[in-house]
């Protein structure tokens, strides 16, 4: 006759778990491999990529200095010398390339940084601290009632020569893009991180912390901050975007860097002065322009769809 | 929903001083001297001079308010008079443009025309491609049409209009010349000769126009579908046994229109914005090139004005939406 009494080593034996099969897996490695079956956002990966190291690694390769002027060797079609051939004065529109993608993707980037920098930080403050909330979404909401693109145009024409001739022609230009961009472009960021940490704010975690006495910057940057990251990396994804197109759109105004700094926009710009004779020209930088546009706004949806917990796993 | 919209309305009124304020405020730190093109002879006390007869003298909250004066009361009443035939702003000072020395308003008459042609008709044609392609897309989600629809869409809004624009102008007049490159705006349409060429002349800026806005509101739209077609409501619309065609066209879309109709009315301001690319694109000389034109010859009162009329724009079409999103959905009655 067998015991099958509590404490019999067979009971504890069936009380114990058995041991997970796989090993447990964070958050961000979820949200890795839900984004790995967005297969769009993928292949947007990759060329993003590809493009990104052409930009940084391109002029090392390519030894041709932009700005190297060739007048006998002008308006050539594609030759193993110039595989996109050269330009009015005789410049490799290949190295002008890119010459030209450093200064639009820096640009891009760094406006996007500025912009989710303003956004997240208004958005936390306009959600965290009620008193801060009114008067700053009242702030959000004026400066989306700016006509945008117009005020940029007069800041760049205000703002042009004395920021030129503060910190030079190149430096002074990509501050003025750089902010101008950045301080047109945080609201959709803020209103979403608003939103989000009032949302956060009444769950029980938070309350937890706060009975626990901790203090409010460090509530903000160990349990608001992180849960409202999502968010912010899917609009740093659109940020990138919009501000390759809006510096692409004001250079090719005419209101951008200046000729001798070659950007993508700038290129699509000049181009067209030659678009009955050598409409190839404007292929270039309007392809690069889309294209990276294109695979960033393909990145922002795998985004979207990974850090959206009510899609992963399905 | 009358309080609503009233207690709105009162509500656009500061926010539209604001903003004018901010214009104003911004371009006072202009470096630009509407006496720059006076020859080095005239003496200074006579440029001065001049200057004060600019009204520059003053100094910046009377000039504020001279500006707020001349755009709200005296232009309007100057519209009153043209169109009624009355004197009600005669011997009044007008906003003068530095540049033509006419009044502002004037060129802006001009010039409106043919940005409005271009533009609203653009947004009309990007309106209607993008309305079945959404309802379609979403009811067939997943399918061939849906995923084409997808890649075009994303496609049609990463693409700037500045290089569809320029693309276009390569294929359809450099290499077929099907269209003209340049928008012609003294085109008078009489017969059906000129008719035909001014159809000619828009099909180009109106398709880029269009298709940049087509994209944006066809994701909106099918969104919004897939939203509502997994709703209990339509399963139920679905078990009294009403035909797909009623379930999908009266039900669902009706219900799937609320949140899109106010994207649309939203997006007019931007397309207005967006625009001055497309505008300068095609030589269209409309708003836009009129704004560049300025921007580039420092001339203050117009770059003001246009600014300021954008900024209109976007608060009246704020408005819209908001009351229409309260007209349509009762649920969201702010009242």
């Amino acid at each position: 006759m067998t015991e099958t009494g509590p404490g019999t080593p067979e009971a504890i034996a069936a009380l114990t778990d058995a041991l997970p099969s796989s090993p447990p897996r964070s958050q961000w490695w979820d949200v890795w491999a839900q984004f790995r079956s967005h297969k769009g956002a993928m292949a947007g990966a990759m060329v993003f990529l590809i493009i990104l190291l052409a930009v940084i690694f391109g002029p090392w390769l390519w030894h041709i200095d932009p700005g190297y002027i060739d007048i006998r060797a002008r308006n050539q079609g594609p030759s193993l010398a110039h595989p996109f051939g050269t330009d009015q004065l005789g410049r490799d529109t290949m190295a002008r390339m890119f010459a030209g993608g450093r200064i639009t993707m820096a640009v891009g980037v760094t406006a996007m940084l500025l912009a989710l920098f303003l956004g997240s930080f208004i958005g936390i403050l306009a959600g965290y601290f009620r008193a801060l909330d009114g008067l700053l979404m009242r702030l959000t909401d004026l400066f989306l009632a700016l006509p945008l693109l117009p005020l940029m145009l007069v800041m760049v024409l205000l703002f042009r020569d004395p920021l030129s001739a503060a910190f030079g022609p190149e430096m002074g230009i990509f501050i003025l893009m750089v902010s101008a961009i950045g301080i047109t472009s945080w609201m959709p960021t803020a209103r979403i991180v608003r939103s989000d940490v009032l949302a956060l704010k009444e769950r029980e975690f938070i309350l937890a912390a706060r009975s626990s006495g901790t203090t409010n910057s460090k509530m903000i940057s160990r349990h608001i901050l992180p849960n409202v990251m999502s968010p912010i990396m899917v609009s740093a994804t659109l940020g990138i975007a919009n501000a390759i197109i809006t510096e692409s759109a004001l250079s090719f105004l005419g209101l951008g860097f200046p000729p001798d700094f070659p950007t993508w926009g700038r290129l699509l710009f000049d181009a067209t002065d030659y678009l009955q004779q050598y409409p190839e020209r404007v292929i270039w930088p309007g392809v690069a322009i889309s294209v990276t546009v294109l695979t960033v706004n393909y990145i922002g949806d795998g985004l979207r769809d990974a850090l959206d917990p009510r899609i992963r796993g399905r | 929903m009358l309080t609503f919209t009233i207690r709105r309305l009162v509500l656009a009124i500061p926010t539209l001083l604001f903003i004018s304020l901010v214009i104003f405020l911004l371009l006072e730190l202009a470096p630009g001297d509407p006496m720059a093109q006076v020859p080095l002879t005239v003496p200074p006390e006579v440029k001065e001079r001049m200057r004060e007869a600019l009204g520059l003298g003053e100094p910046i909250y009377i000039r504020f308010g001279n500006w707020l004066w001349q755009f709200f009361v005296i232009e309007p009443m100057h519209l009153i008079d043209v169109m009624f035939n009355t004197s009600l702003a005669e011997g009044q000072q007008r906003v003068i443009s530095w540049q033509t020395r006419s009044p502002v308003m004037d060129i802006v008459a001009q010039r409106m025309p043919q940005t409005l042609w271009v533009v609203g008709l653009s947004y009309v044609v990007g309106v209607l491609i993008a309305l079945p392609i959404g309802i379609y897309s979403a009811y067939k989600q997943y399918s061939w049409f849906d995923q084409i629809g997808t890649f075009i869409s994303m496609v049609g809004f990463s693409v700037p209009t500045f290089f569809t624009g320029v693309l276009l102008i390569v294929v359809f007049s450099v290499q077929l010349g099907w269209f003209p490159s340049i928008y012609d705006t003294t085109l008078v349409v009489e017969d059906w000769a000129s008719f035909k060429l001014q159809i000619r002349q828009m099909v180009m800026p109106v398709f880029v126009l269009a298709l940049y806005n087509a994209a944006q509101i066809s994701r909106f739209m099918r969104a919004s579908m897939l939203d509502n077609l997994g709703q209990d409501y339509v399963r139920t619309a679905r078990a009294k046994g009403l035909g797909e065609r009623v379930v999908v066209l009266s039900h669902v879309l009706r219900n799937s229109m609320i949140p899109v109709v106010t994207v649309i009315a939203l997006g007019v301001p931007q397309v207005f914005g967006g625009a001055i690319i497309t505008e300068q694109v095609f030589k269209v000389n409309g708003l836009g090139a009129l704004l560049i034109n300025a921007i580039q010859a420092n001339d203050l009162p117009m770059v003001q004005t246009l600014t300021f009329i954008f900024a209109v724009l976007i608060v009246v079409f704020n408005l819209i939406a908001d009351v229409l999103y309260g007209v349509l959905d009762p649920r969201i009655r702010y009242d």
